[in-house]
């Protein structure tokens, strides 16, 4: 089968370079990589012990709590009966093994992708380094990740992490610059006239204004970071992603539906939420809306 | 009077401007024609101002005139081609950043046209943004900034958002976040032209009153021109980035530098432009008497009586004798030709005019009255 394919198509010149590339980097950053590993691999297992510390019940009612608190009633009472339907459904595990993974992914993207969202903003030429990356990451196949990913990393939580927190990072990125540089110029003269540093004039008066738009980003790059997470069980990822590739590697129906059903469940549940710390309750789907409009407009 | 603000022939192209093309324009060239070739727009050409301090300064001119340009150089948000802008004697050009930063934190606060103010802050946090970015600690900050929406009558609606209030009530939160900070110096950007008409003659009065508490140099940018007249000491008149003339209201309606000034003053209303001291003439009789009541005149003629002082005491009718002043129509300066008519109109005889401190400045008669009326139109 292998060489079937591989006689039919042999990487060409920019392949090879590739190749070439990832062979320099195993054969003399392999300590750096080491690194990377194990750090990430700690965070993911810290995330992961958190999450599984309450039992099912305790974890649920704790999240309908904060659906209560930040979205409504109706909410919480899906909180409930969806993760009633996982339990049910015996893919507990799975699902917590999913979200510590997304939390995980998502977390390193919003580390990098926020404070390079700012200096994009705030640098022209930063952003023009920065823009063809995030479309090329957009653009690229989610799968194309996973090869390097593996190579440098081998198989497992990490490179899944990885190769997701890649794949969800340009919202975040694309939407905290968009939502600074389109704060209206009346209030950046307002702030310049008071007297505000370029410092004081991010903070006071580019951040706050942009924050509804910079959390549209943040959700995004959550959801993003789901879906990526169950393509990444390709490569041992592990959680619901496995539940689903078993149940196409068995030719199962029932399995696979099992596990794309927990994924969705889980996938309503994460976006409904952050979404709700996106601004003003109530009016988050509006507002996503329009900053989405927004950002084809501007890209 | 000191000046407060100076501006040495300043210019400001738009477009890729450069020093020979100011030159070409200061030798003749049609800032139209270099529009067209060049895609560089003049927007303020060699104009030279003083404000002086305490004075309210209205810099009026039609949208495209230059104005707002012209204010946005006194704090430094834009900055000359060429010419000099200089604050309480201090060239902005020599000044670094965080001088120009702190130039603006202390000197000068500016309120703008479409209020600008912030919507993720409450109107409190709003009124105290200046004194934060100043460093202030909280504490102190929000009892300035309380202190300051006291002031234009908005400490009820320190907690709501910017957007809960009217356009007025949101103007008057911009007057607050700038006269928190206490500054010698407020600039104004059309502050008053979104409102409605009767709340923008609320807002003139508040800045009068404001004014007579505590004077402050105010540059004030309209294109009303009944705004001007209202609230203005003197007005700077702009048109194509060019200074026409800079006076108070009333020489620029008596001596228009040139047509383009008379056209501006065209449609005005002279009548309430025009003070009773810039129509008063001596009395045609007048008696200095101290004390006691003056004997009767045989003349004929109605007689002004002062004492030495030229306080005003009353007046001598013919063939009614004495009358003080406590039962005559007077006039006091700083009433407008309009307000007058009503008093001159119903007088017996022309109706003295006294300072504030009763000092008998001349007198206005019908005649007078309907001369300078028609001299205006």
């Amino acid at each position: 089968m292998t060489l079937i394919l591989a006689a039919a198509h042999q990487a060409g010149w920019l392949g090879q370079a590739i190749d070439l590339s990832v062979e320099w980097l195993l054969a003399n950053a392999q300590g750096l990589f080491d690194l990377i590993k194990v750090s990430v691999l700690a965070l993911v297992s810290v995330t992961e012990m958190v999450l599984e510390w309450p039992p099912a019940w305790l974890f649920a009612l704790i999240t309908a709590a904060l659906g209560f608190w930040r979205v409504n009633g109706g909410f919480a009472l899906f909180v409930l009966l969806g993760f009633n339907l996982v339990l049910a459904m015996a893919l507990w595990s799975e699902m917590i093994a999913t979200l510590s993974l997304v939390l995980t992914a998502s977390s390193l993207a919003l580390l990098i992708g926020l404070p390079l969202g700012i200096l994009s903003a705030r640098s022209r030429l930063v952003w023009r380094l920065v823009r063809p990356c995030l479309d090329l990451m957009q653009t690229m196949p989610a799968f194309v990740y996973l090869i390097p990913a593996v190579m440098l990393f081998s198989t497992g939580a990490v490179p899944s992490i990885l190769a997701t927190l890649i794949f969800a990072m340009p919202p975040v990125v694309r939407l905290t610059h968009l939502g600074i540089v389109q704060v209206p110029d009346d209030l950046i003269e307002a702030g310049r006239s008071f007297g505000c540093s370029d410092r004081q004039l991010l903070w006071k008066v580019q951040m706050p204004n942009a924050v509804p738009t910079v959390m549209t980003g943040v959700n995004q790059t959550i959801m993003l970071s789901l879906s990526m997470v169950v393509i990444a069980s390709m490569i041992g990822g592990g959680g619901l992603g496995d539940v689903v590739l078993r149940g196409i590697q068995q030719l199962d129906v029932g399995m696979g539906f099992e596990g794309g059903i927990a994924v969705v469940i889980l996938a309503v549940i994460l976006d409904r939420l952050s979404q709700s710390f996106a601004g003003r309750r109530g009016s988050s789907l509006q507002q996503r809306l329009r900053a989405w409009i927004a950002l084809w407009r501007s890209s | 009077m000191q000046s407060e603000i100076s501006i040495k022939s300043v210019w400001k192209l738009f477009g890729r401007s450069s020093a020979e093309l100011v030159e070409q324009l200061r030798s003749g060239a049609d800032p139209e024609e270099l529009h067209a070739s060049r895609g560089v727009r003049a927007a303020v050409q060699d104009v030279s101002l003083e404000v002086r301090a305490g004075e309210i300064f209205v810099v009026m001119g039609l949208s495209g005139s230059g104005k707002s340009t012209l204010l946005r150089m006194l704090n430094g948000l834009i900055s000359p081609c060429e010419g000099e802008v200089t604050v309480k004697g201090c060239s902005l050009n020599s000044m670094t950043a965080q001088q120009l930063a702190e130039l603006r934190r202390h000197q000068m606060a500016m309120v703008f046209q479409s209020f600008a103010l912030f919507p993720h802050r409450s109107v409190l946090e709003n009124a105290a943004f200046g004194l934060e970015v100043a460093g202030m600690p909280r504490k102190a900050r929000i009892d300035r900034a309380m202190q300051a929406l006291e002031r234009v009558g908005l400490a009820a609606e320190a907690r709501k958002r910017p957007r809960e209030l009217s356009g007025g009530m949101q103007q008057r939160v911009g007057l607050a976040r700038a006269l928190a900070l206490d500054p010698p110096i407020l600039l104004m950007d059309e502050a008053f032209s979104a409102l409605d008409p009767l709340i923008r003659k609320d807002m003139q009065d508040l800045l009068l009153d404001l004014q007579a508490e505590h004077r402050r140099t105010v540059v004030f940018i309209s294109h009303d021109l009944d705004e001007a007249i209202r609230i203005g000491d003197r007005i700077a008149l702009m048109q194509d980035g060019r200074l026409l003339q800079c006076d108070t209201a009333q020489r620029l309606l008596h001596h228009p530098a040139n047509d383009e000034v008379k056209r501006f003053f065209r449609d005005v209303d002279v009548a309430s432009v025009l003070t009773v001291e810039a129509i008063v003439q001596p009395p045609p009789h007048l008696s200095v008497c101290d004390v006691g009541e003056p004997l009767p005149d045989e003349g004929g003629v109605t007689m002004y009586v002062t004492d030495r002082l030229q306080h005003f005491r009353g007046l001598i009718r013919p063939g009614l004798g004495w009358v003080d002043m406590a039962a005559i129509k007077t006039l006091s300066t700083g009433t407008s030709v309009k307000a007058a008519i009503d008093v001159v109109a119903t007088s017996a005889e022309p109706v003295p005019v006294l300072d504030d401190d009763k000092r008998l400045l001349g007198v206005i008669s019908t005649r007078q009255l309907l001369l300078a009326m028609e001299a205006g139109d």
